[in-house]
């Protein structure tokens, strides 16, 4: 199996066209049908119509949202297993899920949720902002990367730990069930705002880590080879962290945790990029749009009244996949 | 002319001293070998002269530069270093992995360029690792590795190369491959820095050896002056046969000198 020879060009853009109509698809999905090409000409005559509301108000914000996050996902679970040199490194290792979800889980808890739109997003953000700071102080100055994983685990588990916690002394019965609904992860009924909230931590989370593509391509030979290739391997390694953070904090602020995508995508591009970290971050990043968007559309085929959450089929999906996957490359492997 | 200066270089972990006082110099031209026993801070020495530590102590020049004042951009260009054991964690091919080395000459959103092509196609040439540039790194055997990490080397086009026990593991007739490419390496102002235990190849290849024991510089010179029965039973705490002949000199570990370590 060697796609390895497939140049970038090719594949990105491969991987482009294929966003484009998932993508395209997507806007199709719902509960009714509607007419695309009506919709853009009602909103370009500056008439709204029944069409143009539910594809610009509904079906764009969540179909941008799912791309979004899942190219979030696919990208900084990319960058980890390359930061860490560890096949089974998930976006969530260094603990900003968890804290960006329990940020989110004091909103809800406190029933702010409802009174301001931002309040969900700004608390997830807060959340993993701590988880950094966090981080920081655990970590310091050490060499080993080891310390960052300890620290990242130790975080995950306070962070569940405490929404465990949240959910043991919820209010009420309809506070908890809008925890764990929203715990479960899902991009439905999110609106252009949430969209707009996350976007700035999402890029310049993206900045960050594709910043650091040829450091990890260096770190490939060992950390010591890195540094006298002219690598200042702890400062790229905190704007990894920093980077990481950002995106994928943003992301669970405005949609839960949806888990898998991140630890599947860079193991199904790795065979096309000649397993070349640098060069897998930008495919894991259209990979990942690609592959949360199928499931949104899967989430919003399957099920027809209450509705199935996201994060639950990327876990349906993506573990016995995952699975697979490894009974088939476990020769491969890193 | 002085390509690599270390003036009185001390190294500490917590007050523990490593390395103390060392002074060395790397001319154009030269192959020097560093050698004595394990753990007498011969490779801690190659990380600070690869500013891969910093020295807790004394000052690192290249080209007569205080490495301080050189960027690590400009520095790793001018450096190659083969760590100790070097090995592929990733499964690269041969060819992705020497053209690692040229990472120091890309900007951070660069990919190859034809002179990279090039620099690559010679590194494979000199390191005769063409017939397997499409093999996995970790499917070759030991001594393809090590030529293949050599490669890499030689793709950045450094001036001084720094090789940590580059032979350790090899056959004698990859032993003496890798030597002579260092050695080829090392004319006209390019140099080469070799760790070494095998005594009889660090006498026959360098130009200059350095004899570091304790954390601090036993003596220096050229194969002839200090390869010497009693420096070495002094430093090894071996006794040895060497000889010299029309080959070189050549050094054989006889017997061990009492029951501890000197």
């Amino acid at each position: 199996m060697n796609f390895a020879a497939i140049p970038d060009r090719i594949l990105l853009t491969g991987l482009g066209m294929c966003l484009l109509v998932v993508f395209y698809i997507a806007l199709l999905v719902g509960p009714v049908d509607i007419g695309i090409g009506k919709a853009m000409m009602d909103l370009m005559a500056e008439k709204p119509s029944m069409d143009s509301l539910i594809l610009f108000d509904i079906r764009l914000p969540r179909a941008l949202l799912a791309m979004i996050i899942g190219a979030t996902l696919g990208l900084a679970g990319a960058a980890l297993q390359g930061l860490l040199r560890n096949p089974l490194a998930e976006p969530g290792i260094i603990g900003v899920s968890n804290s960006a979800a329990f940020g989110a889980v004091l909103v809800f808890y406190f029933g702010y949720a409802n009174i301001a739109w931002f309040a969900l997003p700004l608390g997830g953000l807060l959340g993993a902002l701590a988880s950094v700071v966090i981080i920081f102080a655990l970590v310091g100055n050490s060499k080993s990367v080891v310390t960052l994983i300890l620290a990242g685990v130790a975080i995950n588990a306070i962070g569940g730990a405490l929404i465990a916690l949240a959910l043991n002394f919820a209010p009420n019965p309809y506070a908890m069930q809008e925890i764990v609904f929203w715990l479960l992860g899902s991009v439905a009924n999110r609106s252009m705002n949430e969209l707009l909230i996350a976007l700035p931590f999402v890029l310049v989370g993206w900045g960050l880590i594709l910043y650091c593509g040829r450091f990890l391509n260096a770190l490939t030979l060992g950390e010591e080879t890195a540094i006298s290739m002219g690598f200042e391997v702890k400062r790229l390694r905190w704007i990894l962290v920093i980077g990481v953070a950002s995106c994928v904090g943003a992301a669970v602020s405005v949609a839960g945790n949806i888990g898998f995508i991140g630890l599947v995508v860079p193991h199904l591009i790795r065979p096309f990029v000649g397993a070349e970290p640098r060069r897998l971050l930008l495919a894991s990043t259209l990979g990942g749009g690609i592959l949360l968007l199928v499931a949104d559309i899967a989430v919003q085929l399957l099920s027809s009244g209450g509705e199935l959450k996201l994060g639950v089929i990327t876990a349906l999906v993506g573990g016995p996949f995952f699975l697979f996957l490894i009974l088939k490359t476990r020769n491969l492997m890193l | 002319m002085s390509l690599l200066k270390g003036l009185n270089l001390g190294y500490q972990i917590d007050d523990i001293s490593i390395l103390k006082g060392i002074d060395i110099e790397v001319k154009a031209g030269e192959m020097v070998g560093l050698i004595g026993p394990n753990g007498a801070g011969k490779s801690t020495l190659l990380r600070l002269l690869t500013c891969v530590e910093k020295p807790s102590l004394g000052d690192i020049l290249y080209d007569d530069i205080n490495v301080n004042q050189v960027s690590p951009e400009e520095r790793a260009k001018r450096i190659g270093y083969l760590v100790q054991g070097a090995k592929a964690y990733w499964p690269f091919s041969v060819e992705k992995t020497i053209g690692l080395g040229r990472i120091p000459h890309q900007k951070w959103w660069q990919h190859g360029s034809s002179e990279d092509e090039e620099k690559i196609q010679r590194a494979m040439e000199i390191t005769e690792t063409l017939a397997y540039r499409n093999r996995i790194v970790s499917t070759l055997s030991g001594g393809e590795q090590t030529l293949v990490m050599l490669a890499r080397i030689f793709a950045t086009d450094p001036q001084i190369i720094f090789a940590d026990e580059p032979v350790a593991a090899l056959d004698p007739y990859h032993q003496l491959h890798v030597m002579e490419i260092l050695r080829n390496h090392s004319r006209d102002d390019q140099a080469s820095v070799v760790v070494l235990h095998d005594l009889s190849l660090a006498a026959r290849f360098c130009d200059k050896l350095y004899i570091i024991n304790h954390g601090e510089l036993f003596g220096s010179g050229t194969p002839d002056e200090i390869m010497t029965a009693d420096n070495i039973a002094e430093v090894y705490g071996v006794k040895s046969k060497i000889v010299c002949d029309v080959e070189g000199v050549s050094v054989t570990p006889i017997s061990r000198l009492g029951e501890h370590h000197p």
